[in-house]
């Protein structure tokens, strides 16, 4: 396969990567955010938490699966991306450990103290890298302040009005993605509260998105492929169908379709993105001539290839146990199986 | 301080931390993978409380094993950004293999394994935990075969100014990586085994649960002793590769410092690296050093002065970490040899139960100082002939590593100390029986 070919199917599944990674872990995110909010008791928090025990872990690789393909595809981008928004990611990080451990070690010891900080850790380490992410991605899709000696921001730098834009962004779409979740795998008084959460975050998401679409317009040039092949818009037109879907869904008590219309929503916004930067993967605002590339930062041809033959075999069947897990975990929770042993 | 004295400090804690839970998980996996096996095969409930118990206690551990992993996947990105453009051709890849093969399907299964125990069936449940035992293995060679590519370099051409793949069969090949996914993973077996007898012979000696805690025992004393003579078989090749591929280190692991033949392993030396010799030495065996590198008594073996003094790797930890590790594979072997002598009178072996209650670190203690021998050893190169360590780190400023290598050592050290603390309760907690 020709090179250029090459790198523009890796700059794709770079960013599918990126959207199942939003898409997945999106929901953890958002229900360890809510858990302050919608859980009022002890056996609602740990309900709660129950409710995506059994998936987070295998959602949070495709985190690690995007980080390593970066490395193998793009190993310029990786190298300069990490670097540059070096805090940021490791405060991500930080907060991914303290929630991984917290659901481990919340209910282990029965104790209101040892229980509310677990808590805490968990809504910290929820909110803080959908926060973080949406800050890092908007960031890029700005531009980053790069020249030939590299990266020259700060975390506060980052923190400009686009940027924390997009954190709200992916704050609003993992909250609402939580709460649906939430309500697919529960019954009752949790049930409803997650039902209602969604219907009321969905209207602050909906602002949240039509502000950021406009700011788009003045603040990055992703819109340039768009205009240039106005066929793309359909992209952003699915995101914002299924967006309305969501709500469509929410109305008609179906919290399960309400679900698969917010994955859709979270892979087109990203597409949209994705494909508005493409084929920048991080540009350089004081000059493009420093931007990384699909092309200039790509590994080599070899490489590219034999990662594409590993990665075609390999993510279907992934996708494929992955599949078996949340069939076999999309039941509602009772409190019977809090019981168990083995819960959180 | 600079950016690369921090970076690598940052590096050997956030390695070393990881580098405590990986090898129990390893080898707990495979123990409680067959202990639920023969519950599905014999319906013995012992076993399932077995099972039960030491499933348990490797949840706790693997919950901190893989969080602290994730922070690894991309520190060669924040600290190491040189680098990782100069082998993301090669090393990268091995590490995308890693998560798409391996780290995907042991995550999702253990999931499944944890919440799964009414909706699969005792078989179905039990050859999960065998998935995600060959997940982890399976796991560990990529990451040893990354490893061992920056410690031997194969399969690659140098273009565009950084090393290209070249032959991919080449690099999965490579003995140096294989050699060490052997040494490494025989070794996280011996400390679960010891691990596992450690915690029985605490219960055996407080005289509870006796027949649960005999036959947890027994089992890891079987799996300990076969795995701690492969690890040292394994390990008496490896220091053959090594003499081969890198002789500077093989040089540092004996503080070695005059190229000659016959060369002699010192029972006891103390290395003085400023003036080039060991200031203290006594107990020299003539022809074993030559015989350890190249199976030859009158081989010669090259000393370090040999190698220019900005190729040698810092002696005394190398030295000191290579013999401590050699010396507590030895007693492992005999600790387990003699086990199985008492296997059948355990309970009325008192000593030889402390004994291994207290020997629960020492693998831990081996193993970690294995690594420093490999990392340590390959020093001042990252990739052994290709890059020097200063110049594969990130263009950052060295306040921002001061910090998060701070956040690093408080944040681990608290998950850390957490971890033990919950590791030790339910390890003393003892099995939840089927009665109860």
């Amino acid at each position: 396969m020709e090179l250029d070919v090459l790198q523009s199917i890796w700059f794709f599944i770079w960013g599918l990567l990126w959207a199942v990674f939003f898409m997945t872990d999106g929901f953890d995110l958002g229900i360890g955010a809510l858990l302050p909010f919608l859980g009022k008791s002890d056996s609602d928090r740990r309900m709660m938490i129950n409710a995506i025990g059994p998936l987070w872990d295998g959602n949070e690789v495709w985190l690690i699966t995007a980080g390593g393909v970066t490395f193998a595809a793009f190993p310029k981008v990786y190298a300069v991306m990490f670097s540059s928004l070096y805090t940021p990611l490791l405060l991500i990080l930080f907060g991914l450990i303290f929630r991984g451990v917290s659901f481990e070690f919340r209910s282990k010891v029965e104790s209101i103290a040892w229980r509310n900080f677990w808590d805490a850790c968990i809504f910290a380490g929820s909110i803080a890298p959908a926060i973080l992410f949406g800050v890092a991605f908007a960031n890029i899709f700005q531009g980053l302040p790069m020249d030939q000696n590299g990266y020259h921001g700060s975390l506060i730098y980052l923190l400009n009005p686009y940027g924390l834009l997009g954190g709200a962004l992916f704050l609003m779409l993992f909250l609402v993605h939580g709460a649906l979740w939430l309500s697919i795998r529960t019954s009752g008084p949790l049930h409803d509260r997650g039902m209602s959460a969604g219907g009321n975050l969905w209207l602050g998401l909906l602002v949240v998105a039509v502000v950021f679409l406009i700011a788009t317009w003045f603040s990055t040039s992703l819109y340039s492929n768009y205009l240039s092949h106005p066929i793309l818009f359909a992209v952003p037109l699915i995101c914002v169908l299924s967006l309305v879907c969501v709500k469509f869904f929410l109305m008609k008590k179906d919290a399960l379709k309400a679900w698969l219309a917010s994955c859709l929503t979270i892979v087109s916004a990203t597409f949209f993105c994705i494909i508005g930067l493409f084929p920048n993967m991080l540009p350089s605002i004081p000059d493009a001539a420093y931007s990384l590339t699909a092309s200039n930062a790509s590994a080599s041809q070899l490489t590219l290839t034999i990662m594409l033959v590993i990665v075609l075999i390999f993510i279907p069947v992934v996708i494929g146990y992955q599949l078996w897990a949340y069939h076999l975990f999309s039941d509602k929770l009772s409190t019977h199986d809090l019981a168990e042993d083995e819960a959180y | 301080m600079d950016v690369v004295l921090l970076s690598r400090m940052q590096f050997a804690a956030a390695t070393m931390f990881h580098f405590l839970f990986v090898p129990l998980t390893l080898g707990l996996s495979v123990m409680v993978a067959y202990m639920e096996t023969k519950y599905a095969r014999t319906g013995d409930e012992t076993y399932l409380s077995m099972t039960r118990f030491w499933g348990k206690l490797f949840l706790i551990n693997f919950a901190v094993g893989i969080v602290t992993g994730i922070t690894l996947e991309f520190q060669f990105g924040t600290n190491w950004s040189r680098y990782s453009e100069f082998v993301g051709d090669i090393f990268g890849s091995l590490l995308a293999i890693e998560a798409s093969t391996s780290f995907f399907l042991e995550s999702t299964l253990i999931g499944v394994w944890v919440f799964g125990w009414k909706k699969l069936s005792r078989k179905a449940h039990a050859a999960v935990m065998w998935l995600v035992a060959f997940a982890g293995t399976l796991s560990s060679l990529w990451i040893l075969l990354a490893n061992g590519w920056m410690q031997h370099p194969v399969g690659y051409t140098m273009r565009n100014g950084r090393a290209e793949l070249e032959s991919f069969m080449t690099v999965i090949t490579n003995p140096f990586g294989l050699l060490e996914f052997l040494h490494t993973v025989s070794g996280a077996y011996v400390l679960s085994a010891f691990f596992v007898m450690g915690v029985s012979a605490w219960h055996l000696l407080k005289k509870q649960n006796m027949d649960f805690f005999t036959r947890s025992f027994k089992i890891a004393l079987v799996f300990g002793l076969v795995s701690s003579l492969f690890v040292a078989a394994i390990g008496d090749t490896h220091g053959v590769h090594v003499a081969q591929t890198q002789p500077a280190k093989l040089a540092a692991m004996e503080s070695h410092w005059e190229t000659k033949t016959h060369a002699p392993l010192h029972l006891f030396a103390i290395p003085d690296e400023k003036n080039e010799r060991n200031s203290v030495e006594f107990g020299s065996i003539p022809g074993v050093l030559s015989f350890l590198g190249y199976h030859d008594v009158d081989a010669e073996v090259r000393g370090l002065r040999d190698f220019p003094a900005d190729e040698r790797p810092p002696v005394l930890l190398t030295f000191i970490s290579f013999r401590v590790m050699v010396g507590l594979g030895t007693l492992f072997i005999l600790l387990t040899v003699y086990g199985i002598f008492k296997r059948n009178r355990l309970a009325d072996s008192p000593n030889y139960l402390k004994l291994m209650l207290f020997s629960i670190p020492l693998p831990y203690v081996a193993i970690e100082l294995g690594w420093v021998l490999a990392e340590v050893g390959r020093q001042p190169w990252i990739v052994y002939g290709l890059m020097r360590t200063p110049s594969a780190v990130s263009p950052i400023a060295a306040p921002q590593v001061l910090f998060s290598l701070i956040a690093f050592i408080a944040v681990y050290g608290l998950l850390g100390a957490l971890g033990f603390y919950l590791m030790l309760a339910n390890a003393k907690k003892g099995p939840v029986t089927a009665s109860q």
